[in-house]
């Protein structure tokens, strides 16, 4: 019970910071913004390596730790991968063209 | 605490940090990359940090998982079109969705098997976390398939669907109560989950594709919320403090996406938005008769001779996939001395966000790009606005039409300026199928195509000019 409590202040402060974190993103950083928070849920990874690594509950349990850590790493590395594409596209007034940056005019 | 205990907790810590440092980068399109390689980075500690854990036995699953997961990620990441983000990112969140149910089913399994007690502390995160996970995963397929095209966009409805909906509902909260009062049967608990898999697809079939950003922003946020319960459950930190955070991230996208419509979250997830109502194409069809159609030329000459031409890019860009031939003619323009800037929407696209990424791919410098507020008054003092594949969000009817169904969503004020030029495929009403008087506007000229073959042949002109 005591634990319970604890985690219930982490997740209460937790959604504190998220809100305060991502309000000041703009709109323009928005799908990066998703995309970025959507490689994050892939943190569930760590769980999957605890239901796959844990070998429990024979046929079914292997099925479900499997299933769950190729999501789980879908989730990750496609997150990431897709959010880093995004970004390096955003480019700033004379960081267009070849790609080097030149400065700002 | 064994030191393994103590070292996975300060690295999980670290972890949590990286991830809040990495979304506060995210703020500013300077810093946002390192934001992405900080959280990254943090995802990694974690994982490493999760090798160590005493409670992994077996290796195999998980190499065999991660072996196949990842290149199955990365491959589509990169290969996939900017035009098809917005179903690339459903289908990801999906993944995380499937991953929380999933892994909160492995606890539940431990529960059978008395390796852990079968306490209500530990049962309410694992049955919450299959709910909303299921949801998610199936709810992200569906829109994955009508962003994909795989099915139709247009909202699908039947009559008593609310009623169908209410009652898989219900069928869930009877299925969760059973297994929390102790009927802890593997079957009581796969009905449970495919009836949330049921309701993931019954919810998201009747919202339309103009809808999308509300949607994917929801969906996140259910992800986000299935892994941070996912993390009572294991009783891991790190697993509440990421996922709050994304449920809160999606959260509030969602509120800024239904604001930005005017609209609240219930009538986008159950007003059924964009579905063809008889009588919607009667006055659509009679109207087409006041619009001006104007010749590529009449439409170079013109905005070759503006001193501040606004473009405003929508979904129509997207499909025709005219980002590139529209970064040309801005350039085009420019190079005669024209002023440039592209007014973006916040729910033009599918989904938040959508135009920034397909110009940025396009090299259109961002701080060309501006938000609704900041170019609205500069309507006035613009010669030329040029619309590019959006319909509903120029539609002034929002404006002064209090029985039309947008009325009240903020709008581009596209029609305050000398001239507008709309590039549409033809007189068919945009996706709420609405009328827009816009078109009927004297200052307004149509021209009609297919927009990135339009707006090539507009830079080539303009060039020429």
């Amino acid at each position: 019970m005591e634990l319970l409590f604890t985690e219930l202040t982490v997740f209460v402060l937790a959604i504190f910071v998220g809100f305060e974190v991502i309000s000041k993103v703009p709109s323009m950083l928005h799908t990066p913004l998703m995309s970025a928070t959507n490689a994050i849920h892939g943190i569930v990874v760590v769980g999957a390596m605890l239901v796959a690594g844990a070998a429990i509950g024979g046929a079914v349990g292997h099925a479900i730790g499997l299933a769950a850590m190729i999501l789980a790493t879908i989730n990750v590395v496609g997150g990431f991968a897709v959010t880093e594409r995004m970004l390096e596209m955003f480019k700033g007034r004379g960081q267009t063209g070849t790609g080097t940056p030149k400065g700002r005019a | 605490m064994t030191t393994t205990q103590i070292v996975l907790t300060a690295a999980y810590l670290v972890t949590a940090i990286l991830f809040i440092l990495g979304l506060k980068f995210l703020s500013s399109p300077k810093t946002a990359r390192r934001g992405n390689l900080l959280a990254m980075f943090g995802m990694l500690i974690a994982v490493a940090a999760t090798c160590f854990d005493t409670h992994i036995l077996s290796w195999r699953d998980i190499l065999i998982g991660a072996v196949i997961g990842a290149p199955i990620g990365f491959v589509s990441a990169r290969l996939v079109k900017m035009t098809a983000m917005p179903q690339m990112v459903a289908l990801f969140n999906g993944a995380g969705g499937g991953a929380a149910a999933l892994v909160s089913s492995g606890e539940f399994l431990k529960v059978l098997s008395g390796q852990t007690p079968a306490s209500w502390v530990t049962l309410l995160p694992i049955v919450l976390s299959t709910i909303i996970g299921c949801i998610s995963f199936a709810g992200s397929l569906i829109a994955f398939a009508k962003l994909q095209e795989l099915m139709t966009g247009r909202p699908i409805t039947y009559t008593g669907q609310q009623v169908v909906n209410a009652l898989v509902l219900i069928a869930i909260l009877a299925l969760a109560g059973l297994v929390l009062t102790g009927h802890l049967t593997p079957s009581l608990f796969g009905g449970l989950a495919a009836a949330s898999l049921l309701l993931g697809v019954l919810g998201v079939l009747p919202i339309g594709g103009a809808d999308m950003p509300v949607v994917i922003s929801l969906l996140n946020s259910f992800t986000g919320v299935a892994v941070a319960i996912t993390g009572f459950a294991l009783s891991s930190t790190v697993l509440i403090i990421s996922g709050t955070l994304v449920g809160a991230s999606g959260t509030l996208l969602t509120m800024l996406m239904a604001t930005a419509m005017n609209r609240s979250l219930t009538n986008v997830l159950f007003g059924a938005f964009g579905s063809v109502k008889a009588g919607a194409a009667g006055p659509a069809a009679a109207s087409g008769a006041g619009v001006r159609s104007a010749s590529v030329e009449d439409v170079a000459t013109l905005l070759a001779y503006s001193r501040k031409v606004i473009i405003v890019p929508g979904y129509g860009m997207a499909v025709a996939q005219a980002q590139h031939a529209v970064r040309e003619l801005a350039q085009n323009l420019e190079k005669r001395g024209v002023e440039v800037a592209f007014a973006i929407h916040p729910v033009a696209g599918r989904m938040p966000g959508h135009m920034n990424v397909l110009l940025a791919e396009a090299n259109v410098p961002y701080d060309q790009l501006k938000e609704m507020d900041e170019i609205n008054p500069q309507f006035e003092h613009t010669d030329v606005a040029l619309v590019i594949g959006a319909n509903d969000v120029t539609n002034p009817a929002a404006r002064n039409v209090p029985n039309s169904p947008i009325y009240g969503m903020p709008i581009l004020d596209v029609d305050k300026a000398q001239h507008v030029i709309v590039l549409k495929r033809s007189m068919n009403p945009g996706f709420a199928g609405i009328d827009n008087p816009l078109y009927e506007n004297p200052k307004t000229m149509m021209l009609f195509g297919d927009a990135k073959d339009s707006v090539s042949k507009l830079a080539a002109a303009v060039q020429s000019a």
